[in-house]
């Protein structure tokens, strides 16, 4: 990890230090979070991403304060809130349910946490004006939220847990029960909401594509550790293991052996430099292959399995000479597709520096 | 020609004969009791043309005067107190998660549904019998007492039900907007509990009406509910004024009874 | 470590403290207007009679002898009691044909109400539980009305020409039958709706599939799936039935008792409290073990689906 990953802590807006959050006790112990230290910074866009049960709503819950770490502080601008209920906090939640109060409109919704904190009336209610405005929801205002639609009431949970200019809005899967097209939608209008209000987010999703697209930071996470920060194009480009570059975008891996800074697959053709000696694990990613034709100068040679046509490009599945396994994957043309019938024999190119050595 | 009947696959041979048969059986009785209810003879079989004479007649018999009104009184208070300690049990026994000896308060809670109600009745008559005798006090605290109890899983059922079907993310909402507890119960758990709490109320309220085995036993000299008027009068002979107050109590359940089901059908 | 299980636990503490202390209201009302009482009438069991009605010392067994056995007073012979078993008898045969009759005629209501269109169903169940909350008395009387000599039932059937002389049902068993399974129906119906409401329809388009005939799918394939709603429903009508006391008084009349006037008669002209302690006990006792039993099948029931 670079400098640069860690905020200087006047711009620290949320911290977890060395938080371990156990759950059960006697045998049935599960550790949701095992040691789990990561700084985000004022105005990032974050994501903790990983599969389901990784422990990324567990973190978030130990922000929000709805679970308190069994080890660990939670540092809100530096100052520890490890202790504070969640009513003290001024961190806000969008929850997975939305968790809107069928009984109040949706004006009263984002009245809420305002008249809590006991602003006067009328700033309450130009507030709630102005949020509503925001989520482009001023006609909606007397409505009940079981008269909206699902991103209706995805957005009303936005301008509620932002009416209060929390330091930090917390994020959990707010967009897994969209469908697709309404999904897309609300991603670029997370993004606008963030960019207007410069406040933290911290979005929590096991969906990798919505990661890559929306986050400036990702944090990996799998069975209660963090195993990776960076940006987008360096947990794509650079994942630190194996899992990282299997959980994001597809992948193949390879056998290979490392010598003198060479990397070298077992079938023999050198692919590309890396760190590290002796047997280890390549990863290379499909579009970093191309063809070429059979016998072509340091193509390594490979044979066509088969094909699987998906609209903008074809997945080509390849055998090497050793017997490994990959899949390749070839851009559409509008003339129409190459035909690559099971048996063609093929070269195969590594695209410079598309070939990544992993720790395990 | 008769077109032979499509095929059906929950069809199964006599059952709605049946269920007719049983829906008719069901009615006919309460049925022939209302029309019986409006007879202007005195006869409960001859039908002698409309009238309200009855009604006239049983409203102005002092003693069902002063019975419906301790029936309404007693079933009030019943309503009122086991309303307000089951509201109190059910957020105990739904909110604080699994702890010890909750499956005992359960089981203390439901036991009056289990026991029967002639067992009931007996353990109250000796023992108020003998607080009866040591204080001397005769008023219709026993009762209201008594009727409070057996209640409560009346009242507590549907309140659980609508706190074990709230959404809890509500409350954790609500704190995370900065509510206190107090003011996340008050804003939020408590307005969306109401419903339960309404429905409960009126079935507790419906159950002590009805109860006619506890409250003879219990009922000092002159206590007479509605309930125990009635069981009185079937030893003498019969005039449709006992239909009238039937009916009257009959459209009086009815009333609450649909209520109820308007309020627990609604999801909020 | 240590000291955050034991946070773990000391929240546990309080939570569990909080339950209590809400429940506290509700258990002390029950403590001393159902539950607490209970215990009065096990201790009276187990008293000996007083001169004049109530109870007196010493502790004895004599109350639950009675219950089967009496000793003859002039030689010292004991018997079995017969007029008391004869009572318990009629309990326990009433009882089980009560739910038998219940059950004949509330699995296809049950089965109808189910199989209505979705939008009519709602309206069939609340016809089922309007009787179900109307004052057990009115419906008492309103069977009454009809069985009685001059009743809906003799009068339709001496016009029909199929009698001349009215039936007397009344203030017979037949009476107490008639009535007590009129008053218990919507308790079977109920749980059996539940039951065939959760059952899968297209099970029996399986059924048909493979060449089964209605009886056999009845037999072979809803009989079983429901049968969590048919044990519910028959302890739902056995219990209420066993522990009866305004139908068999109002429709038995004073010489058919069940269980349940028996024991009133032990209170009032009869002055044996011990008795009627006792007997109390037993029919408490039966109406748990027969809860035992419904609360164990359900959990069995509940390990096999």
């Amino acid at each position: 990890m670079t400098a640069m990953d860690q905020p200087s802590p006047a711009d620290q807006a949320i911290a977890a230090d060395h938080v371990i959050k156990r759950f059960g006790d006697g045998d049935s112990v599960v550790r949701a979070l095992d040691d789990v230290s990561v700084t985000i910074a004022k105005g990032e866009f974050f994501t903790l991403l990983g599969p389901s049960g990784c422990g990324k709503t567990t973190l978030l819950r130990c922000i929000a304060g709805f679970e308190t770490p069994t080890s660990g502080r939670i540092l809100l601008s530096g100052r520890d809130i490890t202790r504070e209920p969640p009513n003290r906090r001024r961190v806000n939640t969008v929850f997975q349910s939305y968790a809107l109060f069928p009984h109040l409109t949706v004006a009263q919704n984002v009245a809420f946490g305002l008249e809590m904190l006991g602003k006067p009336r009328a700033e309450v209610s130009r507030t709630v004006d102005r949020m509503l405005s925001l989520v482009r929801l001023d006609a909606f205002a007397a409505r009940r939220p079981d008269a909206l639609s699902g991103g209706q009431q995805q957005r009303v949970a936005l301008a509620r847990a932002l009416a209060t200019q929390p330091e930090v809005l917390l994020l959990d899967e707010p967009l897994s029960a969209l469908d697709l097209k309404l999904r897309k939608e609300m991603q670029s209008e997370l993004k606008r909401l963030q960019h207007e209000t410069g406040i933290t987010f911290v979005f929590v999703t096991h969906d990798q594509e919505e990661a890559l697209t929306m986050s400036d930071r990702i944090g990996v996470m799998s069975a209660g550790k963090l195993l990776q920060v960076g940006p987008p194009r360096e947990i794509y480009n650079r994942p630190v293991n194996r899992f990282v570059a299997d959980f994001i975008g597809e992948t193949n891996f390879l056998p290979a052996l490392v010598e003198d800074g060479q990397v070298r697959l077992t079938s023999g053709e050198v692919v590309g430099q890396g760190q590290g000696q002796g047997r280890v694990t390549v990863a290379i990613r499909p579009e970093q292959l191309h063809l070429a034709l059979p016998g072509d100068g340091g193509a390594i040679p490979a044979t066509v399995e088969g094909s699987t046509y998906l609209g903008t490009d074809s997945h080509v599945q390849l055998r090497l000479v050793d017997g490994s396994r990959l899949v390749a994957r070839v851009p559409s043309q509008p003339s129409g597709d190459l035909a690559l019938p099971a048996g063609t024999q093929v070269g195969l190119r590594v695209a410079p520096g598309a070939v990544q050595v992993l720790a395990d | 020609m008769a077109e032979p009947r499509p095929f059906s696959v929950t069809r199964l041979p006599g059952f709605t004969a049946i269920a007719i048969t049983a829906f008719v059986a069901l009615y006919l009785p309460i049925i022939t009791i209302v029309v019986f209810s409006f007879n202007a003879l005195s006869s409960m079989s001859q039908w002698g043309g409309f009238s309200l004479h009855w009604y006239r007649e049983a409203w102005a018999n002092d003693t069902v005067q002063e019975a419906t009104i301790r029936s309404l009184l007693i079933a009030t208070v019943a309503a009122l107190v086991s309303t307000v300690v089951a509201t109190l049990a059910a957020l105990g026994t739904t909110r604080q998660g699994r702890f010890r000896g909750r499956t005992a308060i359960y089981a203390l809670i439901n036991q009056p549904l289990m026991v029967p109600e002639i067992v009931t009745a007996v353990s109250l008559l000796i023992v108020f019998g003998a607080i009866r005798q040591a204080t001397g006090y005769q008023g219709l605290g026993y009762l209201m007492l008594a009727h409070s109890a057996f209640c409560v899983p009346f009242a507590y059922l549907p309140i659980r039900a609508r706190l074990e079907g709230m959404d809890r993310t509500l409350e954790l909402a609500a704190a995370d907007l900065y509510a206190t507890p107090l003011q996340a119960f008050r804003r939020i758990t408590l307005p969306l509990l109401m419903p339960g709490i309404a429905a409960g109320a009126m079935l507790a309220f419906v159950i002590s009406l009805d109860d006619v085995v506890i409250t003879e036993f219990v009922k000092s000299a002159g206590q007479d509910t509605l309930a125990t008027y009635m069981l009185g009068q079937f030893r003498r002979t019969l005039t449709p004024e006992v239909n009238a107050i039937s009916t009257a109590l009959l459209a009086l359940t009815l009333v609450l009874l649909t209520g109820f089901f308007l309020i627990t059908r609604k999801r909020a | 470590m240590a000291m955050s299980s034991s946070a773990e636990t000391a929240a546990a503490r309080r939570r569990g403290r909080s339950g209590w202390l809400l429940s506290t209201p509700a258990l002390v009302l029950l403590l001393l207007g159902a539950a607490g009482p209970l215990l009065v009438v096990l201790a009276f069991s187990l008293l000996s009679k007083g001169e004049y009605g109530g109870v007196a010392l010493p502790v004895s067994g004599q109350a639950w002898f009675e219950i089967f056995f009496q000793r003859d007073i002039f030689d010292g012979t004991i018997s079995p009691a017969k007029a008391h078993l004869a009572i318990f008898w009629r309990s326990v045969w009433l009882s089980l044909a009560t739910t038998l009759i219940t059950f004949v005629l509330g699995l296809p209501t049950a089965w109808f109400i189910a199989t209505r269109p979705e939008r009519q169903r709602a309206l069939w169940l609340f016809l089922i539980t309007i009787p179900f909350w109307t004052n057990l008395l009115i419906r008492t009387f309103a069977i009454m009305e009809v069985i009685r000599n001059e009743g809906l039932l003799n009068t339709t059937l001496i016009a029909m020409g199929a009698i001349d002389q009215p039936l007397q049902i009344l203030f017979t068993d037949w009476a107490t039958l008639i009535g007590m399974a009129y008053v218990y129906l919507p308790l079977m119906v109920l749980p059996l709706y539940a039951a065939i409401d959760r059952f899968d329809m297209r099970l029996l388009e399986a059924g048909y599939d493979l060449y089964a005939s209605r009886w056999r799918l009845l037999r072979r394939v809803i009989l079983p799936i429901v049968r969590p709603g048919i044990v519910a429903g028959c302890i739902l009508v056995f219990i209420p039935s066993l522990g009866a006391y305004v139908t068999p008084r109002v429709l038995g009349g004073g010489t058919n008792m069940m269980v349940g006037n028996f024991i009133e008669l032990q209170f009032g002209q009869a002055r044996n409290w011990p008795l009627g302690a006792s007997l109390s006990m037993a029919l408490l006792i039966i109406v748990m073990v027969a809860l035992l039993v419904y609360v164990r099948a359900s959990a069995r029931e509940g390990r096999d689906g």
